[in-house]
């Protein structure tokens, strides 16, 4: 099929055409030395770990750090992709439905936590006066309370859910023929109002959510770990569950198969024209879902939050979707593992308030080399 | 805002029908083509004016006083000023080369980080060079313009929606690197930019003291001060109010430059780049130049920008340069209507009244009639609520929340605009790129002038039009 | 559909042979040489070892079915494409991998199959934005005094060209429309005036008549002739066998990215292949 000669392949042309106009031999200068530095700090990593400079238990924290890290950025950055891909724009409240599902998800494990003996506004509200309670006294902990835990759970996925699908009836649908820069100014649009109506009930202080948590002290002696934070293992096995779980429904059901091929084949998602309604419905079900429980994960691992923890969070969800290629789901997976590394094992060389700077450098340095992502162009499910 | 001036912009009534109109004015044949300035000036001059009364009238029958509702213009015009020029030169980035930049907030930062390091006192911590406050402006813009070089060069090729996301992503590195301690202090030098801390400055609007302590300035300025203390207002509020005036200068120089380039060949090649840049290169055109020349060029005036408003405060901190500050300047441009200058400085300033200092001066009211004596959290608000009083709630949204309501607002507006209004509350609006009035030449107007412009091109080819002229039939339809 | 997908017979090494053997016997002063011409798109051949030449002060046809790699082959001698292989040579210089704009500087513009007007721009500032040697086309030169002075000169000069040219393709009345407003047919007639204003050596027209009405074809081709007479050189790539055999001293016939025949037009109406081409090409 002639490109050229079908009339709506025009922009499809133009940036194919743009994307041929790049002279390959400057990028490639660009890529083999990006290449060169990754080979230089691997060496110097191998001689920091044999002269003994760096111990390897601080390597292994790290790279279990960036693991753990790259989880929830893993979570939130497939819904991310997913829109991109399907409703073609660039989605900068993603991150702000990160922060919806932290705030609803634990404002209903309070609920339950504390029901009966405080106030529903204390309790929903994380206490806003000195007079409620704190996680620790509501026993927010997956040991304690597991069920309050797990229905935040629950309730962070399925409120985000209905965020996002009431924020496309109002705006995005109405939108469905405009142009992606349309789409994404109006989603910064969407991201300020969104993460600033939650700023109106739960301001814009931070706020702990959690009990200290439950640290497993005795491991079998194969594991490499000294003691296990039950918080953390918990963010792990969910996400590693609902990544399987995903990976299960895009395999094997007609949906996932449908979603695929729009996600990865352009073409085909242009013959097809305007993805369907319900293709879209089942895009935001997934994307906010996912991004929901994220938010969620990251304040039972870390405790504090506010409502930036989703906006701070945003630049390295999309450094994750750009590095696996827009569009990839299992790209996003690739991208957000190297992001999450970047940004752990970056800290044996630079101090610690400089290793986002190092995972946004990577993400523009990708941007400019390879613009469809470390596994562009090869078929990646 | 469109609807309360009819005849301020007569091109978008006309567009559809070329030809036709203004039958008499022999001078300047076409209206669709010439850049309007006086109806522009006055549309300018009409919306402030709007505002300003507006204000002034629901600020003092709401009894916020005439103190608070002066300082509240002066606040809007300061800031109109500063989203005026922001919006301006974004305009030039976004309106005109279609270059998707939202990174405005780094060079400003880089800009203002540089003019103060340049002029803080070399004994400060951390240090800076104690050179004069504007040896430090000029170096901010020039530090702004390099650092928009550097960044665009290699992003060239860049899709517009990733073009965005590298801009973004710059910006935070700016305000992460500054925000590190490892640079509190660089080195083992004294210099650095403070970490979170930030750094204290002499403020780039002291200029104000220097024009008071100014002969014949200086007694006017003591006059005014004297006249507006009479009438209630503090003199805080009308030294500012000169120092917004010279932000004022700078709005008409931003306008003067970016109008001057916008009707010129070089703004019509920006044009054709955000039009499609493979037909303009294919047409000989050497995008990327212009480009690179655009880029820098805006990113320097963003400097410039961030050093005329950060640089006003005595101490700048990473906080200052928050994404947020990149939106309010979008918003400016959105509403104004992205592609027009004139366009920029009313969004600029419409931002400024409406959206940045609006839910400021609703506070301002509400504390006038309701006091201030309101619920700290939503728990609190909601009870009193149950307990039948409302204003608990209102109090709360608009008072302790004003900043909040704003950037509610701030996100609505930019949901409707892009759904509505896309090209701006004013509509869309005709500007042409040329350096002169396009319309069809007059008999008299350039017979005299030498051919300039001839010798360069190739000698047969000039002539190959001639005789398809001749053939070329009527000139009147 | 795409032939390569269709013809198993044409092999590339034969029809480059024949060409190189054609071009040596029928152009005598070329303006443009392509030589083995290569461009694939992943796995897609879409150009495999094109080459022909365009005589001086011709107009020449460059013909073939839907996919035949026309419009790439055009794209890589105008340096939007870089090809995988061969050699582009333009007024005795190779130009093989030059930037757009370079190759255009050269005076070898072309148009596009799909007409890029710039929509937002109106017809006038379209063929103001053409014009080669614009010295304001500087930042600096149309920012200060006195050299905007000289901008401002050039610019009236322009802007008689340009209502020349606008008068020479009776576009004249629609000067201060909107590129986009334009029907397609006035869309194909701008683009050609705009590119008439870079003044060209030779101009490549790819399918200036698709989707024009009988009437501005008519007029168009008329035009692209009084130009021949004037001098300038053209490559046009059509569908109707027609317009070219009716317009073109010489065919070039391309066939799954090589060059099947070329030749006088009346040659290449009694080939075989051709014909088989052109029927397979519709079905
Ligand atoms: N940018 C591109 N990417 C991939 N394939 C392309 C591209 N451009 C053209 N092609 C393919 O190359 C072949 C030749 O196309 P084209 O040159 O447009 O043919 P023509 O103009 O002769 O109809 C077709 O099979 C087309 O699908
Ligand atoms: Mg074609």
């Amino acid at each position: 099929m002639g490109v050229g000669n079908t009339g709506k392949g025009v922009s499809e042309l133009a940036d194919e055409v743009r994307e041929r106009l790049s002279s390959p031999s400057g990028q490639e200068l660009f890529a083999l030395l990006i290449v060169l530095g990754i080979v230089v700090l691997a060496l110097d990593l191998v001689r920091r770990l044999a002269t003994g400079e760096m111990a390897f238990g601080r390597l292994w924290r790290y790279t279990w750090n960036g693991l753990v890290d790259s989880l929830y950025i893993a979570l939130a950055a497939i819904g991310l992709s997913m829109t991109y891909s399907i409703l073609r724009f660039a989605n900068f409240s993603h991150g702000d439905l990160v922060t919806t599902g932290a705030f609803s998800g634990w404002a209903v494990a309070w609920l339950i936590g504390g029901w009966g003996v405080y106030g529903v506004g204390e309790l929903v509200l994380f206490s806003p006066t000195a007079a409620g309670p704190t996680g620790g006294e509501l026993g927010m902990s997956v040991l304690a309370s597991p069920v309050a835990i797990l229905v935040g759970l629950v309730a962070a996925a399925l409120l985000t859910i209905g965020v996002a699908l009431a924020i496309d009836r109002l705006v995005y649908r109405r939108m469905r023929d405009a142009s992606g820069i349309s789409l994404l100014i109006a989603s910064v649009g969407v991201a300020l109002a969104l993460r600033y109506i939650i700023g109106v009930f739960w301001t814009v202080e931070s706020h702990s959510a959690t009990a200290s948590a439950p640290i497993l002290e005795e491991i079998p002696a194969w594991l490499p770990f000294e003691r296990l934070n039950l918080h953390e293992l918990t963010l792990v096995a969910t996400a590693v569950g609902l990544i399987v779980g995903l990976h299960l429904l895009l395999q094997y059901t007609k949906l996932g198969k449908a979603m695929r091929a729009m996600a990865d084949n352009k073409d085909l998602a242009l013959i097809t024209g305007i993805p369907t309604e319900r293709v879209i419905f089942a895009t935001w079900s997934i994307g906010a879902g996912l991004a929901g429980v994220a938010g969620y994960l990251i304040v039972l691992d870390r405790g504090q939050f506010s409502i930036n923890i989703g906006w701070f969070l945003l630049l390295l969800i999309f450094a994750a979707v750009i590095l696996g290629g827009i569009g990839s789901i299992y790209g996003a997976l690739v991208g957000s593992l190297v992001i999450g590394l970047t940004i752990n094992v970056s800290l044996v060389w630079i101090p610690a308030d400089l290793n986002e700077i190092a995972a946004f450098t990577l993400m523009i340095l990708i941007l400019i080399v390879k613009p469809d992502g470390l596994l562009g162009g090869v078929e990646t499910a | 805002m469109s609807g309360a001036d009819p005849d301020g912009d007569p091109e978008t009534e006309t567009a559809e029908v070329p030809g036709d109109e203004e039958p008499d004015d022999s001078e300047e044949p076409s209206a669709v083509i010439r850049p309007e300035w006086r109806s522009d000036l006055l549309l300018v001059a009409k919306v402030v004016l709007a505002t300003y009364v507006g204000f002034f009238v629901v600020g003092v029958l709401s009894g916020a006083g005439v103190n608070a509702t002066v300082g509240t213009i002066q606040s809007i015009t300061f800031f109109g000023a500063i989203f005026a020029l922001g919006a301006l030169a974004l305009n030039l980035h976004w309106g005109y080369t279609g270059m998707f930049n939202i990174g405005i907030a780094g060079f400003m930062a880089i800009g203002a980080y540089t003019l103060s390091i340049a002029v803080a006192s070399p004994d400060g911590s951390p240090a800076g060079f104690g050179l004069p406050i504007p040896v430090g402006i000029v170096l901010g813009t020039i530090a702004a313009g390099l650092a928009g070089l550097v960044l665009v060069i290699p992003t060239l090729r860049v899709r517009a929606d990733y073009f965005a996301i590298v801009t973004l992503g710059f910006s935070e590195i700016v305000r992460l690197s500054v925000q590190s301690r490892s640079l509190r202090e660089i080195g083992d030098t004294a210099y650095g930019t403070g970490g979170g801390q930030g750094i204290r400055a002499t403020p780039v609007d002291s200029v104000v003291g220097w024009l008071f302590d100014q002969p014949i300035v200086g007694d006017v300025g003591g006059v005014l001060i004297v006249l507006g203390e009479t009438v209630g207002i503090a003199s805080s509020v009308l030294e500012r109010g000169i120092y917004t005036l010279v932000l004022i200068l700078f709005v008409v120089a931003f306008y003067v430059l970016l109008t001057r380039i916008a009707h010129s060949p070089f703004g019509r090649v920006l044009k054709a780049i955000r039009e499609d840049e493979l037909a303009a290169k294919s047409l000989g055109k050497r995008t990327d130049r212009a480009k690179i020349a655009a880029f820098a060029l805006g990113c320097a005036l963003m400097g410039l920008v961030g050093t005329l408003w950060m640089g006003s405060r005595t101490h700048i901190s990473p906080d200052n340069f928050m994404p947020l500050i990149t939106f309010y300047v979008f918003v400016a441009l959105i509403v104004g209507g992205a592609g027009s200058n004139t366009g920029s400085v009313i969004g600029g300033f419409a931002f400024a009244a409406f959206i940045f200092e609006g839910p400021r001066f609703v506070r301002t009211m509400v504390r006038a009639n309701l006091g201030t004596d309101f619920p700290r959290t939503a728990h609190g608000a909601f009870a009193e609520l149950g307990a039948g009083d409302p204003s608990a709630l209102i109090g709360y949204v608009l008072y302790q929340q004003a900043d909040e309501v704003r950037y509610i607002v701030l996100g609505v507006v930019l949901i409707v605009l892009m759904i509505k209004r896309p090209d701006g509350l004013l509509g869309h609006r005709k500007e042409i790129a040329a350096g002169v009035d396009l319309s069809r030449r007059g008999p008299v107007a350039d017979g005299g002038r030498p051919a300039v412009g001839s010798d360069d091109r190739a000698g047969t080819e000039s002539e190959t039009d001639d005789p398809a002229a001749t053939n070329g039939g009527d000139r009147d339809e | 559909m795409s032939d390569l997908e269709r013809g198993p017979d044409a092999g590339a090494g034969r029809s480059e042979g024949d060409a190189d053997d054609r071009a040596d016997r029928a152009v005598e002063d070329a303006v443009l040489e392509v030589e083995a011409l290569e461009k694939r798109f992943g796995g897609i051949v879409a150009v495999d070892g094109a080459s022909f030449a365009v005589e001086r002060g011709s107009i020449t046809g460059l013909i073939g079915p839907n996919g035949a790699g026309k419009s790439t082959t055009f794209n890589c001698i105008a340096g939007v494409h870089r090809p995988n292989g061969g050699r582009v040579v333009f007024d005795g210089e190779e130009i093989t991998g030059e930037e757009p704009h370079q190759v255009a500087n050269r005076g070898l513009v072309r148009t596009f199959q799909i007409a890029r007007e710039l929509p937002e721009m109106t017809v006038l500032e379209n063929m103001m934005l053409a014009p080669k040697g614009q010295r304001g086309e500087s930042l600096w030169r149309s920012v200060l005094p006195y050299f905007r002075e000289e901008v401002l000169d050039q610019e009236r000069e322009l802007r008689e060209r340009a209502w020349e040219t606008l008068e020479f393709f009776e576009i004249d009345h629609l000067a201060e429309e909107y590129a986009k407003n334009l029907s397609g047919g006035q869309r194909k007639l701008l683009e050609l005036a705009r590119a008439l204003q870079t003044d060209p050596e030779m101009l490549m027209l790819d399918e200036p008549m698709a989707g024009v009405n009988p009437t501005l074809e008519k007029k168009l081709l008329e035009h692209v002739h009084q130009l021949r007479e004037q001098g300038y050189s053209f490559l046009i790539v059509e569908h109707d066998m027609d317009v070219i055999m009716n317009n073109c001293e010489r065919v070039i016939v391309m066939h799954q990215g090589a060059v099947l025949d070329e030749g006088a037009p009346a040659e290449i109406k009694s080939n075989e292949q051709v014909i088989e081409a052109y029927l397979g090409g519709e079905v």
